[in-house]
């Protein structure tokens, strides 16, 4: 057994965490937060110079050729310091679903240019239902002439307003099984018919609505095989599930350590108010769920990164990190009294995106009845 | 990072597991009630106490009674990583392992004792000849255990006891005091205690039982009435035994039944599986699988911390907030565990265990009243929490 990351990994967290504190301060992070487009192209360029986007992809398709734990290590940090933008989008949404299930042309195609920061990705998944599972796919791909021709509504698709391409989970066909007839179609944005709107969230990232209207997409386009894209689908979001975790284990982390900086120098009643049990019960809670979260989520990531069957650790990371980060955040609250309840102070930042975080990738109450059915009830 | 074991590992694990299950006795499992976590069920108080002698002789044997102790005081020398394998296995077979004089006594002789000390107890210790009971509380010294009142004066070569300890579990089973007493009352409260070591059967010395709530005689009250002692009892240097007290705590990090959270909630969950309610599976029941479903994600958190201190010990880490972390979320488990089991069961689960109607034998209904002392005894979850908060994220004293 050894659970501790490698003097690369090491270097890789103390360098991205130095970069983004210089470089997306607490102020670009408000005005991204408020912005339309979520995302700062000049500091997605600086992160694509330092090999970010390309970290995870074998080095013939313009990547690194690091390990998914490379990238934990990496979203960790990024969510440390709160960072706005498509990164998980693009790169393990659009790019790591790429890589596992596209043709080597589409590899070709594709990879390089997210690797070096010129395309950014996302993947259209839900629907009003809002549902994480195959039933809910209603969004019709029809075969037409030379390709496909894709109508439905998607929501909350994640940076779908700033998106070069869309990948599109579709039904071809309609059977018993709603896991068969499913295909995820690569979408160029700008196709006619494509009509993106953005939704005003509560954390302020940006989800939106996608009506496709009769867009007509070429066969080529089509990821894997027409029909079998659930397993596509499924296998993605098994790695886009831990790579939410880790954004949220690194958040929680940097709640943590605000409240706890906050508690020793807050004096009343003559002293600082962390000398107080009910104050420092409260960090001991918060210091269990943020550690608690960091291990369960680097084990579901390692089995991710090593191939293994990770489907009952990534949903026990999920529903565990996923609570612990709004436990987490509202103590923090908790701690700062009325000065967290402006919008001058961060911590609310971290509020919002904890609950953002929960839902996203299906919550608490989702995750368990996979656990549930992993346990064999 | 690699969460599989080693080859070593993983071969030093199925050593013990092929161990226990050869020399636990059959119906084991039908017969103890352990509750993990709990203070109040423990495997001892039961009608088994030979083969528990038994089983402690073949540990002794194999070198796994002191498996925490160095190679040259007849211990094992493992790392922490396979102690920490050990003692997984060991709770998940309920199997009666180290106590108090193993775990905690004889580590300390090791560090603090003179030559003559060792010589006198370490042998019998690793044996499993000598059995201690920890006799540190007193009823106005609980979690302020610094203020405790039971006073040693000296009297020629020997030291005089007086006072009380309460909450002593096994001591009607063991054979030696192992024990804190006030020596300078002049001192400051942390710079006026000793440690050592007393004998059961010294005069002046009466055990009282008292009956926890689950019906068990597990702990008592000790009195002391002028009780002799001679001064080569004492452990390291007099006056300094708060300071060995703190270091001890260090020794029972990885003893922490994981395995029998674990077994348990696998005994739940077939439980589950098996009975019908309704014509369906309780298992079928949308909140049940929820209860289910949390209480396994919190064993799997739970045995992150574990694994995670056991390997920070073996990199030469302190793990003052792991440790501290594992002992609350443990013990909190230990009493979520036994409300889960509580729903699943129903009506049922409130059944003793020797109603033929009584689901796991009972072990349910006795881990539901067993629990409360997992939040209560070494150190309640509240001086955990101050522990994390003051030693691991440096909140100032208060």
């Amino acid at each position: 057994m050894n659970l501790g990351l490698t003097e690369e990994q090491e270097m890789l967290k103390t360098s991205a965490r130095d970069f983004l504190e210089k470089e997306c301060p607490k102020q670009l992070v408000r005005q991204l937060d408020e912005s339309d487009k979520g995302y700062s192209p000049e500091l997605w360029r600086k992160m694509a110079e330092l090999g970010w986007m390309g970290l995870v992809f074998p080095e013939k398709y313009g990547g690194s050729g690091g390990s998914f734990l490379d990238l934990i290590v990496l979203l960790e940090a990024m969510g440390y310091n709160i960072l706005p933008g498509p990164f998980l989008s693009t790169v393990v949404l659009g790019g790591l679903t790429i890589l596992a299930a596209g043709s080597e042309e589409q590899k070709k195609e594709f990879l390089p240019k997210v690797a070096n920061g010129e395309m950014i990705f996302t993947l259209a998944l839900t629907e009003p239902s809002a549902d994480y599972n195959a039933a809910s796919i209603k969004t019709k791909a029809t075969a037409r002439n030379d390709g496909y021709v894709i109508n439905g509504t998607k929501l909350f698709v994640p940076d779908a307003n700033v998106a070069d391409y869309i990948l599109c989970v579709a039904r071809t066909k309609e059977g018993k099984n709603p896991e068969d007839g499913v295909a995820v179609f690569l979408v160029d944005a700008k196709s006619p018919g494509v009509k993106c709107t953005l939704l005003k969230t509560l954390a302020r990232d940006k989800q939106c609505e996608i009506i496709f209207d009769n867009v007509t997409v070429p066969k080529k386009n089509i990821l894997g095989k027409p029909g079998q894209g659930w397993s596509i689908v499924k296998d993605t979001l098994q790695k886009a599930t831990v790579a939410k975790c880790a954004e949220m284990v690194g958040g929680a982390q940097a709640a943590l350590e605000m409240a706890v900086r906050y508690a020793k120098e807050r004096v009343q009643f003559g002293r600082p108010i962390g000398s107080f049990q009910a104050i420092q019960h409260y960090c001991a809670n918060m210091v269990t769920d943020v550690d608690g979260s960091r291990f369960i989520t680097y084990k579901a990531a390692w089995e991710v990164s090593e191939g293994l069957p990770a489907t009952m650790d990534v949903a026990i990371a999920k529903a565990w990190t996923s609570e612990a980060y709004g436990r987490v955040t509202l103590l923090a609250h908790q701690i700062f009294g009325a000065i967290g309840f402006t919008m001058d102070h961060d911590i609310h930042l971290y509020y919002r995106r904890a609950k953002a975080g929960e839902i996203m990738f299906g919550d608490g109450d989702f995750q368990r009845t996979i656990v549930a059915s992993e346990l064999g009830l | 990072m690699d969460f599989r074991f080693s080859e070593k590992e993983e071969a030093f694990r199925r050593e013990v597991e092929d161990f226990i299950k050869k020399e636990l006795p059959a119906d084991w499992t039908e017969k103890n009630i352990y509750w993990p976590g709990g203070y109040g069920t423990l495997v001892e108080f039961e009608e088994l106490n030979s083969h528990i002698e038994q089983f402690r002789h073949r540990l002794a044997e194999k070198g796994w009674l002191t498996i925490s102790w160095p190679k040259e005081y007849g211990g094992a020398g493992q790392t922490n990583i396979e102690q920490a394998i050990f003692h997984e296995r060991m709770s998940y077979y309920r199997a009666p392992a180290g106590e108090v004089a193993t775990l905690i006594g004889g580590p300390t002789i090791m560090l603090f004792g003179n030559e003559e000390m060792r010589r006198e107890w370490l042998p019998r210790i690793a044996k499993g000849e000598t059995r201690f009971w920890l006799a540190y509380s007193e009823p106005n010294a609980g979690s302020d255990l610094a203020s405790l009142q039971t006073r040693a004066v000296e009297d020629g070569d020997d030291l005089i006891i007086n006072g009380q300890k309460i909450w002593s579990t096994v001591a009607h089973v063991s054979h030696y005091a192992w024990m804190v007493v006030r020596t300078d009352p002049a001192a400051p409260p942390h710079k006026g205690i000793t440690l050592l070591i007393v004998d059961n059967k010294s005069p002046g010395v009466t055990i009282r039982p008292l009956i926890n709530i689950c019906g068990f005689h597990s702990f008592n009250e000790v009195f002391f009435d002028n009780v002799r002692v001679p001064k080569k009892n004492i452990v390291g240097e007099r006056n300094k035994g708060w300071y060995y007290l703190m270091v001890a705590l260090d020794f029972e990090r990885l003893v922490i039944p994981m395995g029998g959270f674990r077994r348990t909630f696998e005994e739940i969950t077939q439980y589950a599986k098996e009975t019908k309610h309704n014509g369906q599976p309780l298992s079928h029941e949308p909140l049940i699988r929820n209860k289910l479903a949390e209480i396994a994600i919190q064993i799997e958190v739970a045995y992150m911390f574990f694994w995670q201190t056991a390997w920070m010990l073996d990199k030469g880490l302190v793990p003052n907030i792991e440790a501290s972390v594992l002992k609350l979320v443990t013990t909190e488990l230990s009493q979520k565990l036994a409300n889960a089991g509580m729903q699943v069961m129903g009506h049922y689960g409130q059944l003793e265990r020797n109603s033929k109607w009584s689901p796991l034998r009972g072990r349910v209904s006795a881990g539901y009243l067993d629990c409360i002392s997992a939040l209560v005894g070494a150190g309640t979850s509240e001086i955990q929490r101050n522990i994390i908060a003051m030693r691991g994220l440096g909140l100032p004293r208060g």
